[in-house]
């Protein structure tokens, strides 16, 4: 029997050490997915970090190596090769709270989301649904909307994340 | 305004919360925990809605390979023209699911303040030297054991303003993937002995005395290389359910 290492916070300072040239850019000439992280007080939360994890427009996970492609000269991140789709991405909120993801739209419905943030101590998973009436079993029928990404035009979703609140997101446990 | 909030203060939150919990033998830190004040308005406040859905996109993970790290980035005091100031360490151990299975071939990155306690990065404004030798970032795939090693330099303590005269014991950050998005973990080893533990209200955030210590290095002698290096040990337990038909070996 192993004993799990603690969560800790993944604090102000990763900015050198996460963040990737177009880690948000999981495919081109898909999708856009967008939106806010808040906090409890309404206010847009600046240092948060989230992470997508998602299946191909068939619905098959892909999982191929190549997100943060280095340059075996300078060791400068090129970032994907715009051919294997690898399925991550990862983007830090700007100063507005605000965050863009590129992709395509899963084939099984919906993008996997982690979410970090300096004051919180165990990141948090919640999922963004493409489609109104999909969330699984036991999410309460009045917060099932905060799953649901509101396509704002043609290809361009919104999907706002509130950490608390009225409007708190559901957030997942995996066990 | 009130008045500032005092350690004292905090000392008395972190003491009630931590009998408070004690019995709970929690693994993680609750993510409500008033004495780190950033948490108040940052913590979901309805319970977390249980998935058992083997079919789950977050029981398989992101894959990294040799294309995205260098054989470099696992050295931070190699990163620039001159060697970065401070005592020189090597950090090492191996990254394990709840089973004791190891990760392997996963990526494991780290970041941490130089010799000072200060981050390159423009919102660290505690006036301390940066050290044009020292980035504070590292990269490495695990080996087949779940094996990891950085050689880098021992990190500061710093400041910072959840208190009057808040101060972080030193601390290297991790973050881990393991086989399945549900095993990922962003966490911070800290370094065995440090004065500052007890006032520190992020470690403390983990409320259970065992898993407490299972943040901290354990200093190795034998893993200190003569005139060279001193040697830190830190294993690293992944929690979360994996999926068995990801496994294909990897
Ligand atoms: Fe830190």
């Amino acid at each position: 029997m192993t004993h799990p290492t603690p969560s800790q916070t993944v604090g102000p300072f990763y900015g050198y050490a996460l963040p990737f040239p177009a880690g948000g850019d999981i495919a081109l000439g898909g999708i856009a997915v967008h939106g806010y992280v808040y906090d409890g007080a309404g206010d847009p939360v600046p240092d948060a970090l989230l992470e997508f994890w998602q299946a191909d427009e068939t619905g098959e996970v892909r999982a191929a190596a190549g997100s943060l492609r280095r340059d075996p000269t300078t060791g400068a991140v090129l970032g994907r090769n715009g051919v294997v789709f690898t399925g991550f991405g990862r983007v830090g909120t700007d100063l507005d709270g605000h965050w863009t993801l590129r992709t395509v739209a899963p084939g099984n419905g919906y993008i996997s989301v982690c979410v970090f943030a300096r004051g919180l101590l165990h990141h948090l998973y919640t999922r963004i649904y493409l489609a109104p009436d999909a969330s699984p079993e036991g999410v309460p029928s009045e917060r099932r909307h905060t799953l649901v990404a509101g396509e704002e035009r043609d290809g361009v979703y919104r999907f706002d994340i509130h950490l608390q609140g009225e409007k708190e997101t559901v957030f997942f446990d995996f066990g | 305004m009130s008045e500032p909030l005092q350690q004292a203060d905090i000392d008395r939150e972190i003491a009630a919360l931590g009998a408070a919990r004690a019995g709970e033998r929690a693994a993680h830190p609750s993510r409500d925990y008033a004495p780190y004040r950033s948490t108040s308005l940052r913590h979901p406040k309805q319970p977390l809605v249980a998935v058992k859905d083997p079919e789950a996109i977050e029981l398989s993970g992101p894959v990294f390979g040799v294309t995205d790290v260098t054989p470099l980035d696992n050295d931070l005091t190699r990163q620039h023209l001159g060697e970065p100031l401070g005592e020189r360490i090597t950090v090492r151990g191996r990254v394990l699911d709840r089973d004791g299975r190891p990760v392997r071939g996963q990526l494991v990155e780290v970041w941490q303040a130089n010799a000072s306690g200060r981050y390159l990065h423009q919102r660290d404004d505690h006036p301390a030297p940066l050290d044009p030798n020292f980035t504070g970032v590292g990269r490495c795939l695990t080996g087949d054991d779940g094996g990891y090693l950085f050689t880098t330099i021992k990190p500061g303590a710093y400041p910072w303003r959840n208190h009057r005269n808040a101060w972080r014991p030193a601390h290297i950050h991790f973050s881990l993937f393991g086989t399945a998005f549900t095993q990922r973990l962003v966490t911070q080893m800290y370094f065995p002995g440090d004065p500052l533990f007890p006032y520190d209200p992020i470690m403390q955030s983990v409320t259970d005395e065992s898993a407490r210590q299972r943040l901290v290095a354990a200093y190795v002698h034998d893993l200190s290389e003569p005139e060279w290096s001193l040697g830190y040990r830190w294993d690293i337990v992944l929690d979360g359910p994996a999926a068995t038909w990801t496994e294909d070996g990897r």
